[in-house]
C-alpha cells in the first residue's frame, strides 16, 4: 500500500512536467509573437526554475522522511527530544532567503523593463490605438486615421503600438495573450500598455476581468499585417458606410449586446477618446448613468459648461489632454503620468 | 407592503433551482419531522442552540461548514460540468444569468461559509482545551457569534430560491456591483449575508484575542502556548485588524447602492479602484486568517504522530508573527494590473515573496520534526504530507504571479484559479480535514474510521492535481476565469479532464460522508476512553474524552511545552489528590438565536427594501439585546460533589477497558509502552 502510494505520487510529478511540456508546445503565453511576451515568457520561466531549487527539494524529503521514518522502520534512528539544531536553521533561513533575493531583484528590474507605461524602444514610428471597453464588446479608435472598429484590431508588424485603455461600463481589462502584458479597463481613467507583434497572423484578444454576463463573448481579433496590408485595411474600414458621432452614435454603440459582430466606421467624431473619458468626469448629459452636475473636483468649469462642444474643442488643442493628465494624478495614478510625457 | 418583493422573485422558470429547492424542502421537512418525532426538539434548543459551550459552538461551526460545503461543491460541479460542454460555439447548460451566480456563490460560500467556520469551528473546540481554559473569555458572545453566522449562510440559502443571488465575482468588484449595473436584489443578498456573518467573524477575533492572552492556565507563558493556539491568536490578531475594513467597504457600497452615493461608481467622484484597494486590504490578510491555523493543525499533527518534539518551535512562532505582520502589506499583488507605477508594484512583488520566507521555513521545519521521528501514517499524516507537497507548489505558483512583470500575463487567467485553489484545498481543506479526524474524538469520544479517510485523502488529493493542473495549462493557452463559454475547441479537452478531477474529489467528499457513518456505527469499536487516543502532547488530550463540559477538573499546570508529553515521561503515577473544588461556568442563553433570528430579518427585509419589516428586526435585535444586558442571571457553580461524580465515573470507565491495546499502537521505537506500564 504505501510503495503503491509512493509511485502514485512520483505520477502526479510525471503529469504536471507532462502538463507543462505540452503547454510549451503550443500556448499563447509560452510562444509569445512580440518582445514584451518574450521577456516575460522568459521571466515566468526564470522564476519557475529559481523555485525549483527548493521545491524539488521538499518534495524529495517529504517522500524521503515520511517513508524513512515510518513507524514500522525498526531501523530508522529516533529521537523524540531532538527539536534543534542552529546548523539546519541557518541553512533552511539562508536557503530560502537567497533564493527571494535573487527573485527580489529580478522583480525589480522587470517591473521598470516591462512596466506596462514604458515605451517600447524601436525604431519604427509608434502608432496609438485607443481601446474602448463597452457592455460586451470592444471600440478601437485610431485618432490618426480618424477611423474606430469593433472587436477587430489591426496594426503593422514590427511597429510599436500604444494603446490607451479606457471604459464606457464597468471595469474590464485588456489582452492579448500572444503579444504580452494586459491591463485594466477603467471608466474616467486613461491607462496605457505598449505591445508589439513581431510576427504577422492573427491572434485572440478579449477582456480577462468579469463585465457581467456578455463578458465571455467579449473577444475581439488582432490583425497583423504588413505596412501595406495595413493600409489597406485602413481603406476598407474607411469604405464602410457607418460613421460614428459623439454622443449619438456612441450611445447607441454603447448600448449592451453580445457577442457583438465586427464593424468599421468610416469617420468618428474628433477626440472621441477624449469625450468618453470626460464624459465621467463632468458627468454630462451624454453620460451613461443619470444626469448629474459636474463633480466638484474639477476646477476647470470650461469643461463642464459646455459638454458637447468639449470635444470640438480637444481636437485642436491639449485642454483635455491636460484634464486627463490632472485626473489622474488625483486618482493616484502615477505612472501614466510618467509614461505620458 | 413587501418592497421589490412579489410573487415573481420565486424562479419557478428554472427548472434546475426548482429541483434543488424541492430537494432541500423534503430533506428539511424529514430533518424537522424526525426531531418533532423523536422529541428532540428540547434536546436541541436546550443542549445545543442556546449553549455556551465553546465545545459544542465548535461541533455546530463544522456541521453547518460541511453542510454549506456540499452548496459550495455543487456549485463547483455545475461550474466545471458547464465549462467542459460549453466549447466553440456550445451555449453548454447553464446561460450566463446562472452560470454567474453560481461561480460568485460559490467563491462566497467556500470562503465565508465553508473555510471561515472549520477555521472558527476548530479552534472554538481546540483553543481553550489547549491553554487549560474552561471556556473562552465571553462565552454569550461565542454563542452570538456563531448565530449571527449560522443566519447569514441561511439568508444565502434563500437567495436561492427567493430572488437570486449576487452575479459579480465573490468580491463584487465596483462599479459592475453598483446600482446602476446590478440592480437586482443579489448583491444585496451578499451585502447582507457578509455584514451579519462579518460581525459574528469580529466579534470572535475579540473573543479568542482575549480568551488566549489572558485566560491561559497557571504556568502557560506565551512561549509555551502550543503552535495551534499560537496560530489561531495570530489569526485572530488579522480578524480584529481586518474584518472591519471589510465592513467598511461594504457599508460604502451599500450607501452607494440605497442612497444613490458616488463612493465607487464611474461618475461623480467615484473610484472603483478604491474599492478594490479597500477590498484586498481585508481579503490579504483574509487569506491568512485560513491558512494560519491550518498550519497549526499540521503542527500538531506532524509532532504527535511522529513522537517527537516540533523542530524549531521558536522559529515557527516568529515566522507565524513576520507572515501575520506581512499580509498586511501585500494587498496590491491581487491587481497589478491597475497600472501603477513599476516602483509601486516593485514593492508589492517583492514584499509578497518576502512572505514566502517563513512559509518556506515552516515547511522545512515540519520535515525536520519528521526527520528522526517515528511517523505512524495515520490519515492526519497523509493529509499532512499530501499538503507539503501541494502548498510548496501552490507557494510556487504564488511567487510566480508576485512577479508584477509576469503577472501581467498570468492575471485573471486560469492560472489564478489553478493556485487559489492549489493553496487553498492543499492547505486549508487538507489542514482542516487533518484537524476534524485528529480532533474529533475530543469532541465526540470515538476516532473516525481510518480507511475511509485514507480513501478520502487519495481521492482529494489525486482529484486536486487531475482538476486543477488542466487550469495551469489551459492559462498558458490563454484562457482566463469566468467563462460561461469559449469559442476555441482545443481547450475542451483540458476542461473535460478538470471536469473529472473535480468527480473524484467529489467521490472524497463521499467518502467523508460515509468516514462519518461508518465511524459513528462503530462509535462504540472505537471509542477513546482514556482521552488520549494518539498518545498527545498537549493539554486537550489530558482531559476525557468527550471532555466535560467544565473540560477540566483541576485546571492544569504548565511547566514546559509539550507539557502533557513530559507529564506522561516524567511519571506513571497518578499525581497527588488535590480536592476538587467548585467551578464557575456559564449559563445557557437564549440571547444569542434571538438576537441573530431578528438580524436574519433585518437582513431579508433591506434586500427586498420592506423597510417596516427592518424596523421590526431592528427592534427586536435591541430588545432582545437589553434584555440580555439586564440579566443578572448568567452563571453557577458545578458543586465539588457533581465534579467528582463526574471524574469518577470516567475513571472507572478506562479501569473497565481493556488496558492491553495491541503493542504496535502504544508502543514508540524507544521500546516504552505507555499504557501497559500505567495499567501494570
Amino acid at each position: 500500500m504505501q510503495r503503491r502510494s509512493l509511485w502514485r505520487r512520483r505520477g502526479t510529478l510525471v503529469l504536471l512536467a507532462l502538463c507543462l511540456f505540452l503547454a510549451g508546445c503550443s500556448s499563447a503565453l509560452l510562444d509569445p509573437k512580440g518582445q514584451v511576451g518574450a521577456e516575460q515568457r522568459t521571466l515566468i520561466l526564470t522564476a519557475f526554475g529559481l523555485m525549483l531549487i527548493v521545491v524539488i527539494p521538499v518534495i524529495v524529503m517529504t517522500l524521503l522522511f515520511g517513508w524513512r521514518y515510518r513507524r514500522s522502520n525498526s531501523g530508522a534512528k529516533y529521537l523524540p527530544d531532538w527539536a534543534h539544531s542552529n546548523a539546519i536553521e541557518a541553512v533552511i533561513w539562508i536557503v530560502p532567503c537567497a533564493i527571494i533575493a535573487v527573485l527580489a531583484l529580478l522583480t525589480y528590474k522587470t517591473s521598470h523593463s516591462l512596466d506596462p507605461h514604458k515605451p517600447l524602444e524601436s525604431d519604427v514610428e509608434p502608432i496609438e490605438i485607443q481601446a474602448v471597453s463597452l457592455d460586451w464588446k470592444w471600440l478601437f479608435i485610431y485618432p490618426e486615421q480618424g477611423v474606430a472598429s469593433v472587436n477587430e484590431v489591426a496594426f503593422p508588424v514590427n511597429t510599436p503600438v500604444r494603446f490607451r485603455v479606457s471604459s464606457g461600463s464597468v471595469m474590464n481589462a485588456f489582452f492579448i495573450p500572444h503579444l504580452g502584458s494586459q491591463i485594466y479597463a477603467m471608466a474616467g481613467m486613461d491607462n496605457d500598455v505598449h505591445l508589439i507583434a513581431e510576427e504577422l497572423g492573427n491572434y485572440p484578444g478579449r477582456s480577462t476581468n468579469y463585465s457581467g454576463a456578455g463578458f465571455s463573448g467579449m473577444t475581439f481579433e488582432a490583425k497583423v499585417t504588413t505596412p501595406d496590408e495595413f493600409d489597406d485595411w485602413v481603406e476598407t474600414v474607411r469604405g464602410a458606410s457607418e460613421t460614428l458621432t459623439y454622443p449619438e452614435g456612441y450611445e447607441a454603440l454603447a448600448e449592451p449586446s453580445k457577442s457583438h459582430p465586427v464593424e468599421y466606421f468610416s469617420a468618428i467624431s474628433p477626440a472621441l477618446y477624449e469625450s468618453i473619458l470626460t464624459s465621467f468626469h463632468t458627468g454630462g448629459e451624454h453620460d451613461m448613468g443619470d444626469d448629474h452636475a459636474m463633480g466638484s473636483d474639477h476646477a476647470d468649469a470650461s469643461d463642464g459648461d459646455n459638454d458637447h462642444a468639449t470635444p470640438q474643442a480637444a481636437a485642436s488643442g491639449h485642454h483635455t489632454d491636460n484634464h486627463a493628465t490632472q485626473d489622474h494624478a488625483m486618482r493616484t495614478h502615477p505612472t501614466s503620468v510618467e509614461a505620458g510625457g | 407592503m413587501f418592497g421589490k418583493l412579489s410573487l415573481e422573485s420565486i424562479p419557478y422558470h428554472e427548472p434546475i433551482i426548482m429541483v434543488v429547492a424541492a430537494f432541500m424542502a423534503i430533506g428539511g421537512i424529514a430533518l424537522l419531522g424526525a426531531l418533532t418525532y423523536y422529541r428532540k426538539w428540547g434536546w436541541l434548543w436546550n443542549e445545543w442552540f442556546t449553549s455556551v459551550d465553546h465545545k459544542k459552538l465548535g461541533i455546530m461551526y463544522f456541521i453547518v461548514a460541511l453542510v454549506m460545503l456540499l452548496r459550495g461543491f455543487s456549485d463547483a460541479i455545475m461550474m466545471r460540468t458547464q465549462q467542459a460542454m460549453a466549447a466553440g460555439g456550445a451555449a453548454g447548460y447553464l446561460p450566463p444569468e446562472h452560470y454567474d451566480q453560481i461561480f460568485t456563490a460559490h467563491g462566497v460560500i467556500m470562503i465565508f461559509f465553508v473555510a471561515m467556520p472549520m477555521v472558527i469551528g476548530l479552534m472554538n473546540l481546540v483553543v481553550p482545551l489547549q491553554i487549560g481554559a474552561r471556556d473562552v473569555a465571553f462565552p454569550f458572545l461565542n454563542n452570538l457569534s456563531f448565530w449571527l453566522f449560522a443566519v447569514a449562510a441561511i439568508l444565502v440559502n434563500i437567495s436561492l430560491v427567493v430572488g437570486e443571488f449576487a452575479k459579480t465575482g465573490w468580491l463584487a468588484y465596483a462599479p459592475l456591483s453598483g446600482i446602476e449595473f446590478s440592480p437586482g436584489v443579489g448583491v444585496d443578498y451578499w451585502i447582507w449575508a457578509l455584514q451579519i456573518s462579518g460581525i459574528g467573524t469580529t466579534l470572535t477575533g475579540i473573543n479568542f484575542f482575549v480568551t488566549i492572552l489572558k485566560m491561559r492556565t497557571k504556568g502557560m507563558t506565551m512561549f509555551r502556548m502550543p503552535i495551534f493556539t499560537w496560530t489561531s491568536l495570530c489569526a485572530n490578531v488579522l480578524i480584529i485588524a481586518s474584518f472591519p475594513i471589510l465592513t467598511a467597504t461594504i457599508a460604502l457600497l451599500t450607501l452607494d447602492r440605497y442612497f444613490g452615493m458616488h463612493f465607487f461608481t464611474n461618475d461623480f467622484g467615484g473610484n472603483m479602484m478604491m474599492y478594490v484597494n479597500l477590498i484586498w486590504a481585508w481579503g490579504h490578510p483574509e487569506v491568512y486568517i485560513l491558512i494560519l491555523p491550518a498550519f497549526g493543525v499540521f503542527s500538531e499533527v506532524i509532532s504527535t504522530f511522529a513522537r517527537k518534539r516540533l523542530f524549531g518551535y521558536m522559529t515557527m512562532v516568529w515566522a507565524t508573527i513576520a507572515i501575520t505582520l506581512l499580509s498586511f502589506i501585500v494587498w496590491l499583488h491581487h491587481f497589478f494590473t491597475m497600472g501603477a507605477g513599476a516602483n509601486v508594484n516593485a514593492f508589492f512583488g517583492i514584499m509578497t515573496m518576502i512572505i514566502a520566507i517563513p512559509t518556506g521555513v515552516k515547511v522545512f521545519n515540519w520535515l525536520f520534526t519528521m526527520f528522526r521521528g517515528s511517523l505512524e501514517l495515520t490519515s492526519p499524516v497523509l493529509w499532512t504530507l499530501g499538503f507539503i507537497i501541494t502548498f510548496t507548489l501552490g507557494g510556487m505558483t504564488g511567487v510566480m504571479l508576485a512577479v508584477p512583470a509576469a503577472n501581467f500575463v498570468l492575471h485573471n487567467s486560469l492560472f489564478v484559479i489553478a493556485h487559489f485553489h492549489n493553496v487553498i484545498i492543499g492547505g486549508v481543506v487538507f489542514g482542516m480535514m487533518a484537524g476534524l479526524t485528529f480532533w474529533f474524538p475530543k469532541a465526540f469520544g470515538f476516532t473516525l474510521s481510518e480507511k475511509w479517510g485514507k480513501r478520502s485523502f487519495w481521492c482529494w488529493f489525486i482529484g486536486f492535481y487531475v482538476a486543477f493542473m488542466p487550469l495551469y495549462v489551459l492559462a498558458f493557452f490563454g484562457a482566463v476565469r469566468r467563462m460561461q463559454s469559449y469559442a476555441n475547441p482545443e481547450w475542451q479537452p483540458w476542461m473535460i479532464l478538470a471536469w473529472v478531477g473535480a468527480v473524484i474529489i467529489m467521490m472524497g467528499i463521499a467518502c467523508t460522508v460515509i468516514q462519518f457513518w461508518v465511524s459513528i456505527r462503530d462509535r462504540k469499536l472505537n471509542a477513546d476512553v482514556t482521552g488520549d487516543p494518539w498518545d498527545g502532547r498537549t493539554l486537550e488530550w489530558s482531559t476525557s474524552s468527550p471532555a466535560p463540559f467544565y473540560n477540566f477538573a483541576r485546571l492544569p499546570e504548565v511547566g514546559d511545552i509539550d507539557s502533557f508529553w513530559s507529564q506522561k515521561e516524567r511519571s506513571n503515577e497518578e499525581l497527588e489528590e488535590a480536592p476538587y473544588t467548585d467551578i464557575h461556568m456559564p449559563r445557557n442563553t437564549v440571547a444569542g438565536p434571538v438576537i441573530s433570528f431578528f438580524a436574519l430579518i433585518i437582513g431579508f427585509a433591506l434586500v427586498w427594501h420592506i423597510w417596516w419589516l427592518a424596523g421590526v428586526g431592528a427592534i427586536g435585535v435591541f430588545v432582545s439585546f437589553m434584555a440580555r444586558v439586564f440579566n443578572d442571571d448568567i452563571d453557577y457553580y458545578v458543586s465539588a460533589e457533581e465534579v467528582e461524580r463526574i471524574e469518577r465515573a470516567h475513571q472507572q470507565r478506562v479501569k473497565n477497558s481493556d488496558p492491553y491495546k495491541p503493542s504496535s499502537e502504544v508502543e514508540g521505537r524507544d521500546g516504552k509502552q505507555r499504557y501497559v506500564e500505567v495499567n501494570a
